[in-house]
């Protein structure tokens, strides 16, 4: 069998999800691990340093290219496989044996996936249209000029509207997550009866702290909350 | 164990053949005793409608002991009714109470055509299997039984899987009316054993062909197949078919 | 005299210099050659399999929407074989043995033979094909004792070894499938069996979702239909079993042999009510380690827990302490009826008797306290484990029983009684399983020919395998050998139009009556005649009423069934009728048998015949045959005998005690 057949096949195309899926989650780890600044002291200056290396990294911006592609793998992919399984049954239930056999958000990944979205452009239009193309004030540390991206931030949060976009958004990683880590493990043919408990319940934990960060951003912003009591170690 | 009559309301779906659009039908059915099974109970419908000239409902049911895998239908949204690890003809009436309205549908997936009302045509899982579900062992080529130990916990595990009857509640269940569960209990049943090693790449590859072929939906792994399978068959053989499948597409030719 | 042309020589000997002098088909002539199996249980789906891996071109018919759902897939307890795997003194001659006296004499030695010698090749195959059968620590195959015999070789795949048996068959069968060598004709029934210049030719068969007859010409035809145990409407047989193909074939001149030897078995659960559609058997393999007991005070109203253990009758220990809870199924059956008609019986109707595990739960208990060294524990604890062992050997079974009757039985004794359950008799077939027609075979239930008058546990799955994997591939091509001259005859042939046409009449005829009771009203009082009069326990008086009362109700049935729908589409109401028309026939050629079999012996007892102490009574002088009834036309037979010769056991009166 060659790779286009695999690809082509019910399997392969999970597979596609799934490692697309992974992808998408190391970035997610990366974005929450630059965020997290905002919490700590000095948040403006580390926040700002962060994003910056960010949009500079030569390596960082080769990957984003990688990043785009997955995403739009991801979602293509996605729908394409929405579309496929909703027609393999062609007259529909009249009753549906609702949240008793499986769980709603498992049952609903291209819902939480479109939400998902919406949010994700809502989010570029706010932060990496800008940063990218201009629009954003700057700042200068130590003689070097940086996009004020923490100032953006607390203009574009102190719409409460915004807030609760973002959290609907947050919200609906955590459903996304909460299935999509321990599927693709499923995929991938990780799931032994032994490890099948840990990959789930690993896959949970991450699905709910990582979404909580991200969630907590807005929030602190909005509300002006800060911790103030320590910083993270710079890697910028 | 209490016993008790009950008064129900069964909608069920009628539908004349393939090509017939189908509806609802409503049918009060009285008197029914909480020891009937199901299919029983829908004997005595049928009784009542044949004597009052009218057409009974076309269902399938051999053994009605809970392993031919024949009968069918979904209850309520519940494939094969609410009780857990049982079929159609297993489930009692105790399972009811009296004044329920019951809703019953066919198994319904495009792979799976109605033939009439509840009965529809599983003879895609036929075709699965003969794409590649099987030991290539012709009568008389075999070697002492006892030749070959086999490790106990495997070989239990392969009768976990090779429990499977057949009966096509995992495409039912399913929302994309996969058959991931049913392929994934031949392919683990056959593989566990060494006898089914020597095939195991062909036999993966040809049987996931087989069922993109026949219309089923791909796996999104969200279970409700396992939680409906009457035969208790675990999601852990979906992940194992993942593998396997991964592994012969990697290594294959 | 009926010539079941048994090989000479030496009984051990007979198999092997068959198979070595039998006549043979080449390869290049067997593609050219057709078989038709009619059904894909054991037999059907190994015949199929097998001839198609040899190189025949195989049609498979079967009525249900798929082959695996053949009736066989619901044996649960084993499939026997001599291979003595235990040490405990097992062999073929063991095997055979057994067979002969558990048949009480009334099965041919030469055939029995060849069973027992099959039976380990059986027993390989099936582990070649994948069949997970239950195995020691070790890795070896695992063994379990059944009813009749006193050595361990039921091989066994925890309750479901018919499933998992026939699923190999069925992967082996659909392997030839996609090979292209067996065609396979789902939700088909046969109707009416083909005759050219006396040789069967081919088979009528309804297309049983579009209502369309359809002509198929075959070499040779393979009925591999099963039994005809729905004769008694409530049986343990599914729903869809029926005589119908082995029944069009004996009226076309097939002999119908022993027809009154049916099996009761002892262990299922008893009837509810008039609800009720089906019965289900517990598999024999519970009386390994279950105690069956009746109390020992008529018409004990208290809870079973609540009666103390000297105030219960093991009545099977009683009276056959040699063989105690493992007696023979109908010694164990008839040993039930008994207590419950002298009014010992339990449960609200009293038709049943308590199947105890109190004891193992204990026993394996304690065995595991010790395996485990587990020391001083409570004895809550040891009932626990012991549950867990139980679970672990018969857990399907106790769940079934469980959603069945809504009892725990880790609690609470099962409550069971004996049903119909197997058919001894069937077609007559010689040594090679060719039935009277040339050219027809039976093989599986749909014969007659190894169990005598009662089957042992574990013995029909054996019987089907063997007859489908290793004798009909021999056998077949001895006939087939002489007919490879023959090219396919085309199914516009006249004698297909006529066959056609008399099935097509009878069905028109069937849907005209448009009379008022329904199909299932007539089945069911079938049901009751048969088992009130030719169940259990038959008795002249009660047969003579049973033959009047069954003729009565074929002319109604024939002037009052009320069939809905249309002939042209998925009508299961049309296929039933057709079905039940036959069992009636049926039904009143058993009852002849049985009156004219003045004899009690294996599962045929009459009351008349019997020992004082409520044995069966052989009687050898006039009765030591096989009785092939020939169809003359309606309620017209005629006798043929076949005489069992005994060269190597020595007839006896079966003592179990």
């Amino acid at each position: 069998m060659n790779w286009s057949q695999l690809f082509a096949s019910s399997i392969g195309k999970k597979i596609t999800m799934a490692l697309t899926g992974l992808f998408l989650i190391i970035f997610l780890l990366v974005h929450c691990y630059v965020n997290a600044n905002v919490f700590f002291s000095n948040p403006e200056e580390n926040f700002n340093r962060a994003a910056h290396f960010m949009g500079t990294n030569l390596l960082i911006r080769v990957t984003e290219i990688g990043l785009f592609l997955g995403f739009i793998l991801h979602i293509v992919q996605g729908y394409k496989l929405e579309l496929q399984n909703r027609s393999k049954r062609s007259v529909k239930y009249a009753v549906s044996s609702g949240n008793v056999t499986s769980k709603w958000y498992s049952r609903s990944m291209a819902l939480l996936g479109t939400l998902i979205l919406l949010f994700l452009i809502v989010h570029l239009i706010h932060f990496w249209v800008p940063s990218r193309f201009g629009g954003l004030t700057e700042v200068e540390y130590d003689g070097k000029t940086y996009h004020n991206l923490y100032g953006q931030m607390q203009d574009v949060f102190a719409q409460s509207w915004v807030v609760v976009l973002y959290l609907i958004g947050c919200f609906s990683l955590s459903w996304h997550l909460l299935h999509g880590i321990q599927s693709a493990a499923q995929t991938f043919g990780w799931a032994h009866k032994n490890y099948m408990p840990v990959i789930k319940n690993v896959g949970a934990a991450f699905a709910i702290i990582i979404p909580l960060i991200f969630a907590l951003m807005p929030i602190c912003l909005h509300f002006g909350l800060s911790l103030d009591a320590g910083s993270l170690t710079l890697l910028f | 164990m209490q016993h008790y009559t009950m008064n129900l309301t069964l909608k069920v779906w009628r539908q004349r053949n393939n090509k017939d659009a189908g509806r609802f039908e409503s049918y009060p059915v009285n008197n029914i005793s909480s020891e009937m099974s199901f299919l029983e109970m829908i004997d005595v419908l049928n009784e009542k409608l044949i004597t009052d000239g009218g057409d009974p409902i076309a269902f399938d049911h051999d053994c009605r002991e809970g392993i031919c895998g024949m009968c069918s239908m979904v209850i309520n949204g519940r494939p094969h009714g609410p009780w857990e690890e049982t079929t159609t003809c297993q489930l009692h009436m105790r399972a009811f109470k009296d004044g329920d309205m019951i809703t019953i549908e066919p198994f319904r997936a495009n792979a799976f055509p109605v033939v009439k009302d509840l009965a529809v045509n599983r003879g895609a899982f036929d075709r699965i299997i003969q794409s590649g579900g099987f030991i290539s062992v012709n009568t008389g080529n075999a070697v002492d039984g006892n030749s070959l130990p086999i490790d106990k916990d495997m070989a239990d595990e392969a009768f976990a899987a090779a429990a499977c009857i057949g009966c096509g509640a995992c495409v039912a269940a399913c929302k994309n009316a996969s058959a991931m569960l049913f392929l994934s209990a031949k392919v683990s049943h056959l593989s566990l054993l060494p006898q089914g090693k020597p095939e195991k790449k062909q036999r993966v590859v040809n049987m996931i062909a087989q069922m993109d072929k026949e219309g089923f939906g791909s796996c999104t792994n969200t279970y409700a197949c396992e939680a409906e399978c009457p035969k208790g068959i675990s999601v852990v053989n979906i992940a194992r078919l993942n593998r396997e499948y991964l592994g012969a597409s990697l290594s294959g030719d | 005299m009926l010539d079941s042309k048994i090989p000479v020589g030496p009984v051990h000997e007979k198999w092997t210099k068959y198979k070595g002098t039998v006549k043979l088909v080449n390869p290049a002539n067997k593609r050219k050659l057709e078989v038709i199996v009619v059904g894909t249980g054991l037999a059907g789906a190994s015949a199929a399999a097998s001839l198609g891996e040899m190189g025949y071109k195989v049609k498979a018919f079967c009525f249900q929407d798929s082959p695996r759902r053949a009736h066989s897939i619901a044996a649960q307890g084993g499939i026997n074989a001599a291979k003595n795997y235990q040490n405990d003194g097992d062999s073929v001659y063991r095997l055979f043995y057994d067979t002969i006296k558990g048949g009480d004499y009334r099965a041919r030695e030469g055939n029995v033979h060849r069973l027992a010698e099959v039976s380990t090749s059986i027993i390989d195959q099936c582990v070649a094909q994948g069949v997970p059968f239950a195995r020691e620590y070790g890795g070896l195959l695992s063994n379990r004792s059944f009813g009749g015999t006193q050595v361990q070789r039921t091989f066994y795949a925890a309750g479901q070894t018919g499933q998992q048996l026939l699923i190999g068959a069925y992967q082996a069968m659909e392997r030839q499938v996609a090979l292209g060598t067996v065609e396979q004709f789902t939700r088909h029934e046969m109707i009416e069996l083909v005759i050219i210049d006396g040789k069967a030719r081919g088979i009528i068969a309804r297309n049983l979702e579009t209502g369309e007859l359809e002509r198929h010409f075959g070499h040779a035809v393979l009925l591999c239909t099963g039994g005809y145990g729905n004769v008694f409407y409530l049986s343990t047989n599914a729903m869809g079993s029926n005589v119908t193909a082995a029944w069009k074939a004996h009226k076309q001149g097939a002999y119908f042999a022993n027809p009154c030897f049916t099996q009761i078995h002892p262990t299922c659960i008893p009837v509810s009510g008039d609800h009720q559609s089906k019965l289900t058997l517990m598999s024999e393999s519970l009386r390994n380690d279950g105690r069956i007991w009746v109390p020992a005070k008529q018409g004990d109203n208290r809870k079973p827990n609540e009666i103390p253990e000297e105030e219960r009758d093991y009545y099977l220990e009683r009276r056959y302490p040699a063989f105690g809870n493992l007696v023979p199924r109908d010694v164990a059956s008839r040993a039930a009826k008994e207590r419950c008609d002298a009014g010992y019986g339990v449960g609200s109707s009293k038709q049943a008797v308590y199947l105890d595990y109190a004891a193992a739960i204990q026993r394996y208990g304690k065995a595991e306290v010790s395996k485990r060294n587990l020391g001083n524990i409570s004895a809550e604890a040891i009932t626990n484990l012991g549950k867990e062992v139980v679970k672990e050997k018969y857990g399907n079974l106790f769940n079934m029983y469980e959603k069945i009757t809504g009892e725990n039985p880790y609690e609470v004794p099962m409550r069971i009684y004996p049903a119909v359950h197997y058919t001894m008799g069937g077609l007559w077939v010689d040594y090679e399983l060719k039935t009277t027609i040339d050219g027809l075979y039976a093989l599986g239930e749909a014969n007659f020919s190894e169990h005598g008058a009662n089957r042992l546990g574990a013995s029909a799955l054996m019987q089907g395998l063997a007859d489908g994997y290793f004798v009909i591939p021999y056998t077949l091509g001895n006939y087939l050998a002489d007919d490879i001259r023959t090219s396919n005859i085309p199914t516009d042939h006249p004698a297909f139009v006529e066959a056609e046409n008399k099935a097509t009449e009878r069905i028109n005829k069937l849907m005209s009556i448009k009379g008022k009771q329904t199909v299932e009203s007539f089945h069911k009082r079938l049901g009751k005649i048969i088992w009130d009069k030719c169940g259990m326990a038959r008795n002249e008086e009660g047969l003579k009423q049973a033959i009047a009362e069954v003729r009565a109700l074929r002319e109604e049935f024939w002037s009052d069934v009320r069939i809905p729908g249309e002939i042209n589409e998925f009508n299961p109401e049309l296929d039933k009728a057709g079905r039940v028309a036959d069992f009636i026939e049926l039904g009143e050629l058993m009852c002849l048998d049985a009156l004219e079999r003045n004899e009690s012996c294996g599962g045929h007892f009459r009351e008349e015949f019997q020992t004082p102490d409520g044995e069966a009574l052989r009687d050898d002088e006039n009765y030591m045959y096989v009785a092939a009834w020939e169809n003359k036309g309606v309620s017209d037979w005629v006798l043929h005998k076949e005489e069992l010769k005994y060269e190597i056991v020595k007839p006896s009166q079966r003592s179990y005690k």
